[in-house]
């Protein structure tokens, strides 16, 4: 089986975040950044699935700036093959980033391209689907729960109010969701022998697109709300206020 | 220019949902008085509800028929939805399980940028403008759509759907459906077990943590969500981590972005990953013994004290206030 991964560098989740003297991005001075959680999950499953077969490679590929390569390097730690970085600032124009990573994975030969569900900064949860798109290729988004066997996949993923099973054949491209699998952490031998594996620089360039960001906003607070008393005793007044006050009920 | 819009509806067990009916009062308000609204049925035999599409704000609707689209059909959808996407402005999906899927595969074929999980959409300076949470929404961002058409999927409970206008019925016209290559099919859809209402479709919303102990306590979650009515019960992740609760009805950062009427945070402390994925719910209450648990800083109206205790109170005096009306 040879599997590639689709990997991105996102702020820490827990972190704070900023918002930059443009008004349209993060600061990113001081931010601890992460190799997006979804991405985890992507990353597990090639690992058992090629363990599993007994063959076969795993390479892992980001769109990103040279900062990415630590995040990389995290990925390798934990067992990818080798990796290739494709060395841009990025877009907030999903298909953008689409375009440049099927560019690169289009000659590859995988039978499993995989990618996160979402990454946790834009939220956009679609350059998956659009690479698989881009490709010629079948696609199952969001998936929790994952067989492969004589190249049919049956996929499992959640809808609202059930589970939807999904099946294709191979090459194929999915986006992982939490529930797939649990993902390993890098062991030192991993870290040591990672610091050898193969990382390519592979500089793209991506188009204008069509999404531009006019502004980033720290949400609004929400009024300050109040405590409407302690113990049973409060639960007149609050079924009272949710009435009268929020007219909720 | 006026805005031509189309709006992919979605169907559940036979009838058209409640957040079609919401992306078509948001394409209204963005057609004005000179644009149009086409609604676009996806379906083997067209579902409960069709006649009431253009009595919520549809000035046609195109019903689009296929074998396969019993179920969600992936590539037939894309197919379909980018083909009657010729000659629209602006194309709306819900931001829903479906709606996710589909909306970056039309992009993709069509060649255009895509918006997701849009809050608020509107015209500026002649401009599309979507407004959507990024960073587990600790951040807004506010964006330019610029190719036609834009296509954007708008977050369930985002809008209101506008009351129905019952003298505007029927007028469903049949489009083709274009070839396409089922390179994936849904072979079945499991129900959950509690079928019922997910939490991110239901108006109210009643949410449980680590603070209920152990899973059988979800009972007195149940009664207060029964009480309620139209009521989905929901969870934190700790509580789904430890098996008690299935994780589709988990919210927060690594499970479901909740928008309900009413959300009731119960034993919950509100860490920031729950907090991302619940706090544009309209109105916010907690219920924890502890005075200072982060939760109280993003709720309306908080109790503190034993939830034990609390629950079948408020449970019982809903019941109430329910039977006097
Ligand atoms: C990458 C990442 C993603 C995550 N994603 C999510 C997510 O999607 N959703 C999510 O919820 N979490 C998520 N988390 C976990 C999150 O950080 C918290 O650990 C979790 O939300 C805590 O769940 P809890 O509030 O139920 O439990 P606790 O934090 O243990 O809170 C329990 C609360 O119950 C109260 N309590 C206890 N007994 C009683 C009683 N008798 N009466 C009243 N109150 C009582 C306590 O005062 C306390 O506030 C994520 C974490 C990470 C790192
Ligand atoms: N810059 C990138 N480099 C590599 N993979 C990416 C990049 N952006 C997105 N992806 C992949 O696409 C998934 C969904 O991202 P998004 O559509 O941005 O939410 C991520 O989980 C990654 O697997």
């Amino acid at each position: 089986m040879k599997i590639a991964v689709c990997l991105k560098r996102v702020p820490d989740t827990v972190a704070k975040i900023t918002i930059g003297p443009d008004r349209k991005s993060i600061d990113e001075a001081g931010l601890k950044f992460v190799l997006n959680p979804y991405d985890e999950f992507a990353v597990e499953e090639a690992l058992a699935l090629k363990e599993k077969a007994g063959a076969g490679e795993t390479v892992a590929y980001s769109l990103g700036t040279d900062a990415a390569q630590e995040t990389i390097r995290t990925a390798l730690a934990m067992g990818i093959d080798r990796a290739v970085l494709l060395q841009s600032a990025g877009s907030p124009d999903g298909l953008e980033v689409a375009k440049a990573m099927a560019a690169e994975l289009k000659a590859g030969g995988f039978d499993l391209i995989l990618f996160g569900k979402l990454a946790v900064d834009d939220y956009n949860q679609q350059v998956g689907p659009m690479v698989a798109e881009l490709l010629g290729l079948p696609c199952v988004s969001s998936v929790a729960h994952l067989t492969i066997a004589d190249g049919a996949v049956e996929a499992e993923r959640e809808v609202e109010g059930g589970v939807e099973v999904v099946a294709c054949r191979l090459p194929a491209v999915l986006t992982c969701d939490k529930g797939l699998n649990n993902p390993r952490l890098p062991s030192l031998k991993g870290i040591m022998a990672a610091k050898k594996k193969l990382l390519e620089v592979k500089p793209v360039s991506l188009g204008p697109g069509s999404i531009e960001v006019l502004g980033l906003e720290y949400p609004a607070e929400r009024k300050a709300g109040r405590i409407v008393g302690e113990g049973t005793d409060a639960v007149p007044e609050l079924v009272r206020l949710l009435r009268t006050e929020a007219k909720v009920l | 220019m006026s805005a031509t819009i189309l709006v992919v509806t979605e169907a559940r067990e036979g009838a058209v949902r409640k957040v079609s009916h919401e992306l078509l009062a948001l394409a209204r308000e963005l057609a004005g008085t000179t644009g149009s609204v086409d609604a676009a049925v996806l379906a083997a035999d067209a579902p409960g509800g069709v006649d009431d599409l253009r009595g919520f704000g549809a000035d046609r609707v195109l019903v689009a028929r296929h074998p396969d689209f019993a179920r969600y059909s992936p590539d037939g959808f894309a197919t379909t939805v980018a083909s009657l996407a010729a000659g629209h402005s602006v194309v709306l999906l819900a931001a829903t399980a479906t709606g996710k899927d589909l909306a970056p595969r039309v992009a993709a074929k069509l060649g255009v940028g895509l918006a997701s999980d849009v809050t608020a959409l509107g015209f500026r300076d002649g401009a599309l403008v979507a407004t959507r949470p990024v960073y587990a929404g600790r951040a807004i961002q506010q964006v330019k759509l610029r190719a036609t058409p834009a296509i954007v999927t708008v977050r369930p409970n985002s809008f209101q759907p506008r009351p129905k206008d019952a003298s505007l019925t029927g007028a469903v016209d049949a489009v083709a459906v274009p070839a396409f290559e089922a390179r994936v099919t849904v072979r079945a859809l499991k129900a959950s077990e509690k079928a019922a209402l997910d939490v991110t479709e239901a108006p109210i919303v009643v949410s449980g943590g680590r603070g209920l102990k152990e899973p059988a306590n979800f009972k007195l979650l149940e009664d207060l969500a029964e009480a309620l009515g139209n009521t989905a019960v929901g969870a934190s992740r700790a509580v789904v981590d430890a098996g008690w609760r299935d994780h589709a009805a988990q919210v927060g950062q690594t499970g479901k972005t909740v928008s309900p009427g009413l959300y009731i945070a119960v034993g919950i402390s509100g860490a920031i990953q729950h907090l991302a994925g619940m706090r544009t719910a309209k109105t916010i209450v907690a219920i924890n013994r502890d005075k200072d648990a982060p939760i109280f800083k993003v709720a309306d109206y908080g109790i503190v004290g034993d939830l034990f205790e609390i629950l079948p109170r408020l449970t019982e005096e809903i019941r109430k206030v329910r039977s006097e009306k």
